[in-house]
């Protein structure tokens, strides 16, 4: 058991390693380096050698290369080229504000997933099913920046009920925020609950065809205890790898959703270090953010090890 | 002769099929109305060229912001274009850059999947290392970094797309190729003494061909979604061109007295990559492949 977590993060370092090697081989193979591409036209005479002395680009790339990971590893990122501020300064309410709007939106969408997703299975082809995976299939496929801007456009604009965007500077405080976060919250939650939902919904269904639930039923065990005692738990197992990997994935989307809401969390930071080519800043993004992806997953493997007996008793065999 | 024939009656057997399939599709309704919507979009792409009543760029300062009426279907936008000639244009726009990038991901990510299927070993444990790697960077923040540093044209975009979309169908490329190759007729194959080239052609490709199918036209709508966002963010194509992503994100500023010249590409943008959710679904259940336990990496 021991062994197969420390594997597991094993193998989760390992994708971290990589993806710093791909951020940083990537940066180095297209064309122009940090500070070129930053100074833009004013790149040449003083302003370049300063710039390359700052950013120690006279030295190979594979020392520099070991050099940047052993300070990331020390938690220490550099400089950004635009503020001329350390990374960690920049990021720091940053990450504090993503993680605000992420984490009301993963507390509103899971379990609303998870039940919306049993009504859909128990009532399959029926007129409740029928309807939320209507809605659901909407939901999910319609990109963030749309229902982002329909939401303003239907609920800021013609209603009046909320602010349309966010107007706060990046250090605000959590009460500040949570009056603003309205919207955006129902903008990301609503992909996140379609998707997770359907999972749920078809793992139900597995299970509720399956032999041992067949059995329950001719057993004459009461519908709703053997819904809540045989079916939801080991449906709901399988489903946590799935909700992990989905909420890694819409990372992308809540840096869209930040965008349309002006929302001052990391997303609307990757757009501005991007425009303004601050490569440091991006890389230190970058490996943020495969961080938090392989967290994630690492969270919900574990969490299936801890909650699958048969799992956790195969490893001891082995 | 008879050779003739026989590959006659193959191809006639092909077509039929692939007939089969598309009415097993349009028997459900969600199927039927994922294939209108698509057809619909595709014949509007390909013809509205011809069909738009004005120039996608002609700037006019006597039209601004006027609201729809007969002359303007839509209305038009802040620089007084007609929103329903690019709403049109935008369409083909979108449809260019996500069919050809889809193209590009469903060749290198399935023949790579099979590639490492078929090898294993130590070449298939260092690939996928790298292709979780590059999973475990969020599209966004990569398309947005090639984006900035090789520039915002199609000819990026494309290759760009197809390369970040198709990782995920490496995946499912190898995993359906690990299910054939244990197959006996694959072992038989071997032991006739076919060439690999002959292996992979002959009983592999037509085996997990439905698979990278399937996983191709779900990522087509992905990419549709990454594409437009790229250009809502000001990251994909650029201004002239009539694109949904882009009308949205510049008319979005003006929609509260506006919202006509955003409502349009929204219409647009959400009824194509409905119908082509739908119809990718429906394909993968007329094919029998399951998919909707998967996460969607």
């Amino acid at each position: 058991m021991l062994l197969l977590i420390l594997k597991r993060i094993g193998l989760g370092l390992i994708t971290l390693f990589i993806v710093s090697l791909i951020t940083f081989v990537g940066v180095e193979v297209l064309p122009g380096d940090a500070c070129t591409t930053y100074l833009e036209r004013e790149a040449y005479g003083a302003a370049l050698d300063a710039c390359i002395k700052r950013l120690g680009l006279d030295v190979p790339a594979y020392e520099r290369y070991l050099d940047w990971a052993l300070n990331v590893v020390r938690g220490d990122f550099g400089y950004s080229l635009s503020g001329e501020m350390p990374i960690n300064e920049v990021l720091g309410p940053r990450v504090k504000n993503s993680l605000v709007l992420a984490s009301v939106s993963i507390l509103i969408g899971i379990p609303l997933a998870i039940v919306l997703g049993i009504i859909t299975a128990l009532w399959r082809d029926k007129l409740p099913d029928i309807m939320i995976s209507t809605v659901t299939i909407f939901s999910m496929t319609i990109p963030e920046f749309i229902s982002a801007t329909l939401l303003i456009l239907i609920v800021a604009i013609w209603l009046g009920w909320l602010p349309g965007i966010v107007i706060l500077p990046s250090d605000a405080t959590f009460f500040e925020l949570l009056s603003n976060i309205i919207l955006p919250v129902v903008a990301i939650s609503m992909i996140m609950t379609a998707h997770m939902a359907r999972m749920v919904r078809s793992s139900v269904i597995q299970v509720m065809s399956s032999d041992y639930v067949q059995m329950a039923i001719l057993k004459g065990v009461p519908y709703w205890k053997m819904v809540f005692r045989h079916v939801l738990p080991n449906a709901l197992l399988p489903a946590i790898n799935v909700v992990a990997l989905t909420i890694a994935w819409l990372l992308g989307g809540v840096v869209v959703t930040e965008v349309v809401f002006n929302y001052p969390g990391l997303g609307r930071l990757v757009i501005e270090s991007i425009s303004n080519r601050d490569l440091p800043v991006v890389q230190a993004l970058a490996i943020i953010l495969a961080s938090i992806y392989v967290g994630i997953n690492l969270i919900a493997d574990l969490m299936t090890l801890m909650l699958n007996p048969r799992l956790k008793s195969l490893q001891i065999r082995k | 002769m008879e050779n003739n024939l026989i590959t006659e009656n193959k191809q006639k057997n092909k077509i039929e099929k692939a007939f089969e399939i598309l009415k097993t599709m349009a028997s459900k309704p969600s199927g039927l109305i994922g294939l209108t919507v698509v057809l619909f979009h595709v014949v509007l792409a390909l013809i509205s060229p011809y069909i738009a009543p004005y120039d996608y760029k002609a700037i006019s300062p006597n039209t601004m912001l006027l609201a729809p009426s007969a002359e303007h279907w839509f209305g038009t936008d802040s620089l007084g274009r007609d929103v329903f000639t690019r709403t049109i244009l935008g369409g083909r726009t979108a449809l260019t850059v996500t069919f050809f990038g889809s193209l590009i991901a469903l060749l290198w990510g399935g023949l790579l999947g099979i590639f490492c299927g078929l090898v294993g070993g130590k070449i298939d444990d260092v690939v996928m290392r790298v292709v979780d790697a590059f999973l475990s960077i969020p599209w966004i923040l990569a398309m947005l970094l090639i984006v900035s540093l090789l520039g915002t044209s199609t000819e990026v975009l494309i290759p760009a797309l197809g390369f970040f979309y198709g990782k995920g169908i490496v995946r499912v490329a190898r995993a359906a190729t690990h299910d054939v190759i244990a197959k006996d007729f694959i072992v038989s194959a071997r032991a006739r003494g076919h060439s690999n080239m002959s292996i992979i052609w002959n009983e592999i490709i037509p085996n997990v061909r439905d698979a990278i199918l399937v996983e191709g036209a779900m990522r087509w709508s992905w990419m549709l979604l990454g594409f437009s966002s790229l250009s809502f963010l000001g990251f994909g194509v650029s201004p002239p061109t009539p694109d949904w992503g882009l009308m949205i994100s510049n008319a979005r500023g003006l929609m509260s007295f506006a919202y006509w010249s955003v409502i349009a590409p929204i219409v647009g943008l959400s009824s194509l990559i409905i119908g082509i959710n739908l119809t990718a679904d429906a394909f993968a259940k007329a094919l029998g492949i399951d998919r909707s336990t998967k996460a969607p990496v």
